[in-house]
């Protein structure tokens, strides 16, 4: 099969128009070695069907961002047999410079000219007979939106894909073109595939090919050496940079296309702007955005409206239905999406369990496969719904092209902590679902910033952790008297706020110690979000998880299911003996550890509940508190006097756990290694597998380290001091230990 | 010299060249930050820093340290 690649600027309508090419066939895939999309799909109006690759939005072929270097590596390795190079027609100077970069490639180049819509509305025009002869390259104009003019691209490339294309570049004039001339001519003497584009990688000293053509570099530094330029001396690189924006604006200046008469002036996207990004108002607005994102999709009180009805008429109460659509308050999209998938999970699960019956399944297949497996499973797809909502918006943010406004606001302030504004916006989604927020560090530049942020993403307690923290906190309310449990809530959010923080800055300074990452960034114009491509993303990820939750998750619901109903002798037990399975002996184990935390052995007979719960928790978060009311069945038998007790008040009468274990268990869960979706994720996104087994590692310390001082300073509050005086100690100790590496460092190099 | 970071809001300038850490400068110039091109100060983020500029016909933000790499001439 052909294969075809599209290559363009971040923000040409590159992913519109894949979408519009591939419709339904695409499918998305990692690249070997390397963590970013690639995504692939099939078009099939040519004479025979041609793979369609999307590459990485890119400005340039330079060997200093990740989805450039991916780019170039494709199209070096893989060797598509036609590049199709998408033009935004109203940003049409700095989308050229991409091409006279793709035009020195021996590769079939056609160029699409997109956008041009936009540019027929502003009445304007450009002369594609004109810029293709100039160019010496196919173009063809398009609209991907509108879908117009792709057929005619597609047979285009099509015939261009039949025939060999020679490179040509612009940087032909003066004593750079005969440098470059001669190096050209030198590296076809080495029998060098794409000697021009490697003869000006080479020139500019590119750190890629000068390791790969070590030998080829020799010679061209022999020919720089009688090179100088007035302005830029021997600094290759600029001047090559500069030689393509010279070429486009003497070129084309007639045909270049301009949003505004003067700089001045306002387009309705300055308008916009003008309110979202105003000096005052920019950081307000944005706040109550993200707000309005929380509460659509996680709030049981939409729109405050459950004060305004006396009358609980959204509650269907005796219907199938009741609570669907809240109680009191009627619940948000995304709560309502999410009850529905649990009403129609509930419904499913009851057929089952009474057909199993109905033939005659004996109890422990029963158990397993209702109580065990489909449980489980819907356990966490249930949770799906609220993710897809979450990602929609945030889909919308990007789109619509705010997110990159809510970088620039932020930058001054994620500075301090040593991150750029982008690193903001993973972050907060980490309130929403780690899975997204940790796919979302692509956007990251560094590395090493993209690390840190991935480490401390699960400390923004994302919406499978707010049962545990209510659950508890309302437990807490019932069993000590205390009046405000939405306190202990608040109080928990903000620890993770503030531990994410702290961390973030400790391994900027030491481990991750990295210069401050550049912010050199587009602000795209705004423009409203296609449905379609929301939809698409949406069935993309809806798609992931689904795969997800029939592989990894069910075969561990199977094998929890199996150690918590069977003891060591293989004896099948019923809910009320789990407390002999080997699950509860391997709590009952290694509860000691927990004590330091407050719910270890100190919590007597029952506290491996609460070690079980943990590690149910790695799972799935919402595991933690289905624990606890699944085993908290077991209890009964022993105590039958707390018979009308909840769950989890039921623990804390048997165990004594006090107030501070407990908002100690909930700091450890907050914490701890996140479940196994995010922690899939994060293997994923990790560039190797030392950095994400320090990644584990780090987790539990934190969380270890943590919740261990909450518990104590509960206790003790004069412990305070002391753990004041031990973090100065620390400090001060890797302060100096990694100064001394610093020097280390610095000697060596 | 002028540099680009000392421009007020609202202010425009020609690139007369461009210094810094090599990385960052290749970034400026794949942006399109070359010398003769006219630059315009947009805004300024809400905390005073980065800053947004127009050139090319589009918006870019960089900090004011980066800015600080290029330099000017006011017209």
């Amino acid at each position: 099969m052909k294969k075809f690649a599209l290559a363009g600027n971040p923000n040409c309508g590159k992913t519109t128009m894949f979408n519009s090419l591939t419709g339904s066939t695409a499918h998305v895939g990692n690249w070997p070695g390397v963590t970013v999309d690639k995504r692939e799909g099939v078009y099939k109006k040519c004479p025979e069907p041609i793979a369609i690759v999307d590459l990485p939005g890119i400005y340039s072929l330079s060997p200093y961002t990740s989805e450039e270097v991916i780019a170039r590596d494709f199209i070096m390795d893989e060797k598509p047999d036609c590049i199709i190079n998408i033009v935004d027609a109203t940003n049409f100077e700095r989308n050229l410079y991409l091409t006279t970069q793709l035009m020195e490639i021996d590769r079939p180049v056609v160029v699409a000219l997109n956008m041009i819509d936009a540019l027929d509305k502003n009445g304007e025009k450009i002369d594609e007979v004109t810029l293709s002869k100039r160019l010496g390259l196919l173009v063809v104009k398009v609209s991907a939106l509108k879908e117009t003019g792709l057929e005619e691209l597609m047979n285009v490339a099509y015939e261009a894909s039949k025939k060999e294309r020679k490179s040509t570049t612009v940087l032909k004039d003066g004593p750079l073109g005969h440098l470059i001339g001669d190096v050209t001519i030198a590296l076809k003497g080495q029998n060098i595939d794409n000697p021009l584009f490697h003869a000006i990688k080479l020139v500019e000293t590119d750190e890629i090919e000068v390791r790969s053509h070590a030998k080829a570099f020799e010679v061209v530094e022999e020919f720089k050496k009688v090179f100088k330029d007035e302005l830029f001396g021997n600094d290759l690189e600029a001047i090559i940079a500069d030689g393509r924006y010279k070429y486009i604006t003497t070129n084309y200046s007639p045909t270049l296309t301009k949003r505004r008469q003067n700089e001045a002036e306002m387009t309705s996207s300055d308008k916009v702007d003008r309110v979202l990004t105003h000096r005052i108002w920019g950081i307000p607005i944005f706040l109550v955005i993200l707000f309005a994102i929380f509460h659509i999709t996680f709030s049981t009180n939409f729109l405050f409206l459950g004060g305004l009805f006396s009358e609980d008429w959204v509650s269907c109460a005796g219907t199938a239905f009741e609570g669907v659509f809240g109680e009191g308050g009627i619940s948000s999209p995304g709560v309502t999406l999410q009850s529905l998938v649990v009403v129609g999970a509930d419904a499913v699960m009851s057929l089952v369990e009474s057909g199993l019956v109905a033939i005659g399944s004996p109890d422990w297949v029963v158990g397993f496969l209702v109580n065990g497996v489909l449980e489980g499973l819907f356990s966490v797809l249930s949770f799906v719904p609220q993710i897809l909502v979450l990602f929609l918006l945030f889909s919308i943010l990007e789109d619509s092209g705010y997110m990159s406004r809510i970088a620039f606001i932020l930058d001054k302030f994620l500075r301090k902590f040593g991150l750029s504004g982008r690193a903001f916006m993973p972050m907060i989604m980490g309130f929403g679902c780690s899975v997204p927020a940790m796919i979302n560090t692509r956007t990251l530049a560094d590395e090493k910033e993209k690390v840190a942020t991935i480490r401390v993403i699960p400390f923004f307690s994302c919406g499978a952790k707010l049962p545990i923290l209510i659950g508890i906190a309302g437990a807490m309310a019932v069993s000590f008297g205390i009046g405000n449990a939405d306190l202990v809530t608040y109080g928990m959010y903000l620890l993770g706020i503030v531990v994410a923080l702290v961390c973030v800055l400790l391994m900027r300074n030491t481990t991750l110690k990295g210069d401050l990452p550049p912010f050199i960034m587009e602000l795209p114009t705004y423009r409203m979000p296609q449905f379609k491509s929301l939809m698409r993303l949406l069935w993309d990820k809806l798609k992931h998880f689904i795969k997800k939750a029939f592989t990894i998750i069910l075969a561990s619901t199977i094998v929890i299911w199996f150690v918590s109903h069977f003891s060591f002798d293989w004896q099948f037990l019923s809910d009320e003996q789990m407390d002999m399975s080997i699950l509860a002996s391997i709590g009952k184990f290694i509860q000691p550890l927990f004590t330091p935390l407050g719910f270890g052995s100190q919590c007597g007979q029952w506290g491996w509940m609460f070690v079980v719960a943990c590690f149910m928790g790695l799972l799935a978060k919402e595991n933690v508190i289905s624990a606890f009311s699944s085993l908290a069945a077991c209890i009964v038998v022993a105590n039958p006097e707390i018979m009308a007790m909840d769950a989890i008040p039921k623990l804390i009468a048997v165990t004594g756990a006090s107030p501070a274990a407990l908002i100690a268990f909930i700091a450890f869960n907050m914490l701890t290694i996140p479940c196994m979706a995010a922690v899939a994720t994060a293997r994923g996104e990790m560039p190797d597998k030392k950095t994400f087994n320090f990644t584990i590692l780090f987790w539990l310390v934190v969380s270890y380290s943590v919740s261990m001082m909450v518990y104590v300073i509960g206790t003790a509050w004069w412990t305070v001091f002391i753990f004041a005086a031990v973090i100065v100690v620390a400090f001060f100790i890797i302060k100096a230990f990694f100064k001394d590496k610093d020097k280390k460092a610095e000697v060596k190099a | 010299m002028k540099k680009l970071s000392d421009l007020h809001v609202g202010g425009h300038g020609v690139v007369k060249n461009v210094d810094g850490e090599r990385k960052i400068k290749r970034r400026l110039f794949d942006m399109g930050i070359t010398p003769g091109t006219r630059v315009y100060l947009r805004k300024k983020a809400p905390l005073g820093d980065p800053i947004e500029i127009t050139l090319r016909n589009y918006e870019l933000t960089l900090r004011k340290a980066e800015a600080f790499c290029v330099e000017i001439e006011e017209d």
